[in-house]
This record gives structure tokens, sequence and C-alpha cells, in this order.
């Protein structure tokens, strides 16, 4: 096996990572924060004219502002780096890995089915769509897309769409927030929690799932599931038209977000940008239309677009999406209850977990009646069981790539396997990620203030962007 | 391929056709013997009259798999765990190898496109070491000093259009002498309704140099500063290639399969559980 060779942990001096050469830590905090005798200004709160009339006394040519990476309306550890003329921006970089957590290398070290665990964690805010991509993608290596069964799509499509509405409450909300309409994110945050609520009664958590696995999904939806989205669809489409109209014809709102963190469809193909950013261009590329993926193709909704290009359309696009989703959600309720009792794990018992999950005394765990199964009557099960759990299953060696389209863009996976239980690589393209290095050119030349919007308009998770 | 494209091809080159057949031909699903019967006689005169795919048909040797690895034992267990008896047993890891046309899907038409798009400057056969059609997904694997001109023509091309490229990972293949690290980059064409192609450039360990696709695709400007950053390889050409993930004084690559995970052992209810990378492992 020369996948996770074991002799490498011992011999540092052939790790092109760990030169014993270096002197001290090489891992240690560096202190080069030499800035030249440049003056540095501290900025927390206050008025900006004051600390501008400061910077030109010093008749200084350029002034370097350093937004983040611990600024509230650089959504999470993002650090933006402005060269400023007066207010205007000059030049406009994003600095990232605030958040890098190295989930791409610790998949690789535990089984196909626990990475579900680690990739539902990159895009806090979009759980369901990693796990999706992250499994077909491994389907596909497996060669099980075709017998993924109807229910298991089903519930997954249900789970993307409320993770859609959910993810756009956000981006709104939070957007709303960086703009000082804290009304905007209280409305926001609290119809999201309604979507949380299905979250918990149907995976267990509210976020970080880790619900979708490689075959299907972890379980069935409890009873009474359906009747409860129903009735949280209702209460989300009165939220949103309550969003709806704090937002659309606000002529504070429009103010800040017409013509701003304006990219055309040239800028956004040049960027390979995609999502809602790429629609407000007009173009409509949607990957549930024309790439479906778990049975889209069988639901009725439409792809929004705008021409405006700007933030304001954006936001609007969001909003009509979170309708078009809502629309999808109410056509898989239909389906679930048409598919009652039917499987939600691939038939192959080498690849499903045995165990579906229950509530005991102390909290989720396998079904009693499996426990009692293995541990009283069947061997053979409970070595199935434990080879499966402990094991995993083996994949063939090969490499897929799979794309959904998320709230924000395209995510792909691209999974190596080797024939082994664990990815022999597992990378995701995170639409955040790629979608920032439009930062520059929405912002360059425009207002201070407009960073923030265009920022917003993004709608980046630095969870998903640092990984 | 169209119809009439067949028709104009009707010179039969009987001999390359007949080293065709008697070729093994690697067993998959999508491109197996049974889908290589009489009536896909006009795609292989396609592929002849273009120059496109003979030497998939000529020389058998580039179908095999490729061999990336071995693995001892039964489970995959190391470090002396194996007490299952089947220690001794070494199973090599391969990897699918190139495909013999047809290719399948749109897979023909491209590789035919791009085969006469490329006649014109660097050649096909020049700039396309093999192709893998594996699981429905079509790889090209092209040599690194053409891969500008392939990423310049699969994006220009009227009949390509692969406006975006999706990003590059990189994979980290120690046991492939010679062509350790691996650049792969999934395209899109929107276009041409959502098609996807792959692109697959490889480097060894000590020339880790790929030339970069910024120009054409200013979008992977991130993405191959977080290749370079995890696996090591120079993008040449790239405007400004810096780490982006980790720390700009950070030493290695930590991505690489020679780099470790790390950890610390953690201790719950009592028992010691080791860090991830020294657990018992069946892989």
């Amino acid at each position: 096996m020369t996948t996770h060779d074991e002799t490498i942990y011992d011999d540092t001096a052939a790790s092109p990572g760990l030169d014993p050469a270096l002197p001290g830590d090489p891992y240690g905090a560096s202190v080069d924060d030499d800035t030249d005798d440049a003056p540095v200004f501290t900025v927390s709160g206050g008025d900006w004219n004051d600390l501008v009339d400061e910077a030109t006394a010093l008749s200084e040519e350029r002034i370097v502002v350093n937004m983040g990476p611990q600024h509230p309306s650089t959504h999470g550890v993002l650090r933006l780096i402005l060269e400023l003329d007066g207010e205007t921006v000059t030049e406009a970089r994003a600095g990232i890995g605030y958040l890098h957590t190295g989930i791409e290398k610790n998949m690789e070290f535990r089984t196909w089915t626990q990475g579900v665990t680690f990739c539902t964690r990159m895009d806090y805010l979009t759980p369901m769509f990693q796990e999706a991509a992250y499994c077909l993608s491994i389907e596909r290596l497996l060669g099980i897309t075709e017998r993924i069964p109807e229910r298991a799509s089903v519930i997954r499509v249900l789970m993307m769409e409320l993770t859609r509405v959910s993810s756009h409450l956000i981006a709104l909300g939070t957007g709303g927030m960086e703009m000082g309409a804290t009304t905007v994110m209280t409305v926001g945050f609290r119809e999201r929690e309604r979507i949380l609520r299905v979250f918990e009664a149907v995976t267990g958590l509210r976020m970080n799932n880790a619900y979708i696995r490689p075959g299907g999904v972890a379980q069935d939806v409890p009873h009474g599931a359906v009747d409860m989205v129903r009735g949280v669809v209702t209460e989300l489409r009165t939220g949103l038209g309550e969003l709806e109209k704090l937002l659309v014809e606000n002529p504070l709102l429009k103010g800040r977000t017409v013509g701003v963190g304006y990219l055309d469809l040239t800028g956004c193909t040049a960027l390979g940008v995609t999502g809602p950013v790429l629609r407000s261009t007009g173009l409509p590329h949607d990957l549930r239309k024309s790439a479906p993926y778990c049975g889209y193709e069988t639901y009725d909704f439409e792809v929004i677009t705008r021409s405006g290009c700007d933030a304001y359309d954006r936001l609007r696009i969001r909003i009509d999406e979170m309708y078009e989703s809502l629309k999808i959600v109410e056509q898989t309720l239909d389906r679930l209850q048409r598919t009652e009792g039917q499987p939600v794990m691939v038939e192959d018992k080498k690849i499903a977990w045995p165990a579906q999950l229950a509530i005991g005394g102390d909290g989720q765990g396998n079904s009693l009646d499996h426990i009692r199964e293995i541990m009283g009557t069947s061997m053979e099960a409970l070595i199935h069981h434990f080879k499966l759990v402990t094991e995993g299953f083996r994949v063939p060696p090969g490499q897929a790539y799979a794309a959904v389209e998320s709230a924000k863009g395209e995510l792909g996976c691209h999974t190596v396997s080797d024939g082994g239980t664990r990815p022999y690589r597992a990378h995701f393209r995170d639409p955040s990620f790629n979608n920032l290095q439009a930062v520059a050119a929405m912002c360059e030349g425009s207002q201070v203030a407009d960073v923030i919007v265009a920022v917003a308009s993004i709608d980046p998770v630095m969870g998903g962007v640092d990984r | 391929m169209s119809d009439e494209k067949a028709e104009k091809n009707t010179s039969p080159e009987g001999t390359g056709l007949e080293s065709g057949e008697g070729t093994t031909l690697p067993d998959k699903e999508v491109d197996s013997a049974d889908t290589r019967t009489d009536d896909d006689r006009q795609a292989v005169d396609v592929a002849h009259a273009t120059g496109v795919g003979r030497w998939a048909e000529l020389s058998p040797v580039d179908s095999e798999p490729v061999k990336i690895g071995e693995r001892r034992g039964m489970f995959g267990a190391t470090r002396g765990q194996d007490t299952s008896g089947y220690g001794g047993l070494v199973t090599p890891t391969l990897l699918p190898g190139a495909s013999a046309r047809p290719y399948g899907s749109y897979f023909d038409e491209v590789a035919d496109i791009l085969g006469r798009a490329l006649g014109e400057s660097v050649g096909y056969d020049d700039a396309v070491e093999k192709v893998v059609v594996d699981r429905g997904e079509m790889t090209l694997f092209v040599a690194r000093e053409h891969l500008v001109a392939v990423a310049r023509v699969l994006r220009d091309h009227p009949d390509l259009r692969f406006e975006l490229c999706m990003g590059v990972s990189g994979v980290h293949y120690p046991g492939e002498p010679g062509r350790e690290l691996h650049a792969v980059y999934p395209l899109l064409s929107i276009t041409h309704g959502s098609r996807r192609l792959r692109l697959e450039v490889t480097c060894p360990d000590d020339d880790a140099h790929v030339p970069s696709v910024v120009e054409v695709w200013p979008g992977n400007d991130w993405h191959e500063r977080e290749v370079w950053d995890m696996f090591g390889i120079e993008f040449d050409g790239h405007p400004a290639l810096t780490r982006i993930l980790m720390p700009d004084d950070w030493p290695g690559h930590p991505q690489r399969k020679d780099y470790p995970l790390g950890g610390i052992p953690v201790e719950y209810k009592g028992g010691v559980v080791p860090p991830p990378d020294e657990r018992r492992a069946y892989s």
C-alpha cells in the first residue's frame, strides 16, 4: 500500500514539509510584521473623516486599509486589502486562508462515509450541498448512480432546496445588517430558524448534518415530517413576503445596491463566476436545468435571471429563487407521500449501513432492534456491521467530478480513489472561493462603503472558501 | 460526427481497421468490446481520416491500466496489524488506462474537433498523450508544454467553447515515477449544454512545473495558487504565485502524500485515542 505510507511519519528529513535544518519552530508564529516605519492607524469606531484628516495631514500618497480579518461586515474572516484615494478604492485585494482547517487532507484519513461529516462543515451555511456533491461523486465512482432509490433522491432534493432557502435568507439578512438594517437580519434569521427546526427533526442536527450518505440518506424522514414541512413552507412564504416588502422597493436599499458591484457576463465568464452573480447578468445557467442530478429534470421550476449585473439584482434573484425552491419543496412533499415506506438507501448491503437510527434514552443512536439482532441472534450481522463501520467499503480506482448548483454557484467535488476504503483525494470546488476573486473587479473605483455591499452580494462563506 | 462527414470518408483503410480489431481491449462499461461492433465503422473511419485516435488502435500498450502502487494483505492493515494470514498478498493499484475509439457520447466529437483544430498548430498526437473515458467522463492527458495551446482551442473553438474552467485540483501519486504530480482541470461548456471535459497534466516531483492557464481562464488564478500551496506545483506564467491558504512563511506543501497529517492523542473516558494518521487503518 503506497497511499498512506506509515514510514513517512518517522523520517522528517525526507518530508518536504519538515526540513530539520530550519531553525527553531518552523511552524511557529511569524514576527515579521514590519511595516517599514510607515504610520499605522488602528480603527475601531469613530468618525472616518477624522481619520482621513489625520492621514492626509501626513501627506502620504497611498493609504492602505486592512479591512478584516476580524471585521464584522466581511462575512467572517475575510481580509480585504484596500488602497484608497480619499474614499475611493483604487485597488482591492482579498486575503483568505484565516479559516483553513485542512478538511480535504483530513478526509484522506477517514472512510468514504466518514468524509461526509467533514465536507458538511466546509460551507457551514450550505451543508447539504457539499454532502450531495461528495456523495454523487462517490456514487459515480462506485457506478451506482442509477441504483439510488427514488425516495432517497427526493429527500436529497427536499433538503437541498431547504438549504438553498436558508442560505439565501442568511445572505439577505447579513447583507442587510452590513448596510445597517437590523430588521432584515432578524427576519432572515427568524425564517431560517424554521428550516433549521426541520433539519433537526429530520437529521437530528441543525447544522453539519452528515445526513446525505454515499448510496442514499442516513435515515428516512420521521413521521409527521411532511406535515411539518408543509406548515413551514406556508410560514416561509409569509416571512418571505415580509422580507420582500422590507427590501424590494426600499429607496435606501436601492440607493445602496443599484449599480453597485457591477460585473457583466464577460467578467463572470472570465472569472468563472457562477450562481446568482452569473444569473444577474441575464444568463440562465443553472446546473439543475442544464445538467440535472437527483432527478431535478422532473421538477417544475424556473431559473430566475435579471439583467442589471449589480448587487440589487442579485438580491432580487435570491428572493425569487427562494420562492422557486419552495415550489420544488412542495413537489417533493407530494412524492414523499407517494413513496412512503420505500427504501432510502441503495440495496447493496456492502455499501448501505445496516442500522437505522433511533432516539434512545441517551440520545440518538443505532436502533435497539438492530442492536438486539446483532448482539443476540445473528453473529454474521454483527460481523458485517462491524466490518462496514470500522473498515468501510472499497471504491474501485479512478476519478470522478460531480457538481451541484449550490446556493452560491457550482459546487464541484473531485474525488480520486485508489481502490481503498478512504478517498485518495477529495477536492471541493467551492463557489465562494472562486467568486471571491471578483472582488477586485467589482470594487475598484467605487467607494469604501460599496465594497461591503459588493462582497455581501457575492455571499462568500469563509468556511467554504478556506476549507 | 455527422452523417455527411462519414459518407465523405468512405475510402476504407482496411489495414488500420484490422489491426484495431486484433488488439486486446479494456473491459469497461462505457468502452467495451461489445460496443465496438460493425456499426462503429463510421467512427473508426472518421478517426482515420482525421488522424485522431490512430495510436489508440495501433499501440495497445497504452490501453493498459496505470499502476500507481500496490496494496498488501487482505484488509489493507499496515504496521504489522494484519493477523489474517494474508499479509503476503500483493494487489496492484490500477487506475484506468487509455480508452480506444469510439469513446461514446459527445466525446468522439470533442476529440475530432480538437484534433482538427490542433492539427494546424501543435498537432493532436503531440499534445494529447492519451484519452481516458471512464465512468461517463472524458479525461484528456495533455503534454504540459502544449497545455496552454490546447486550453486556448478548447475555450475559443466555436464547436468546443469550454468557457469555464472549474479550477484545478492537484493529486499526488508518489507511486508513479516521473509523473508524481497531476493537475486536473474540470472544464464546463455552457454553450453546448453543460458539456464537461477534464484535462489532466502530469509533472515529476523534481521538476514540478506546469504552465499556467490563467491567461486563458483568469478565474483559475486562486485555484492555481491553492495547488501551489498544497502540492508545490509551480505554475509558470502565473501573475502572482504565492501561498493562499497556508501562511506565507509555511514550509512544505501539506496535501502531498509525504506530508504527515499531524495531530495529538485525545483522551476520552479514560482511554487515549491516537491521532488519525496513527490509528489502525484498513485501506
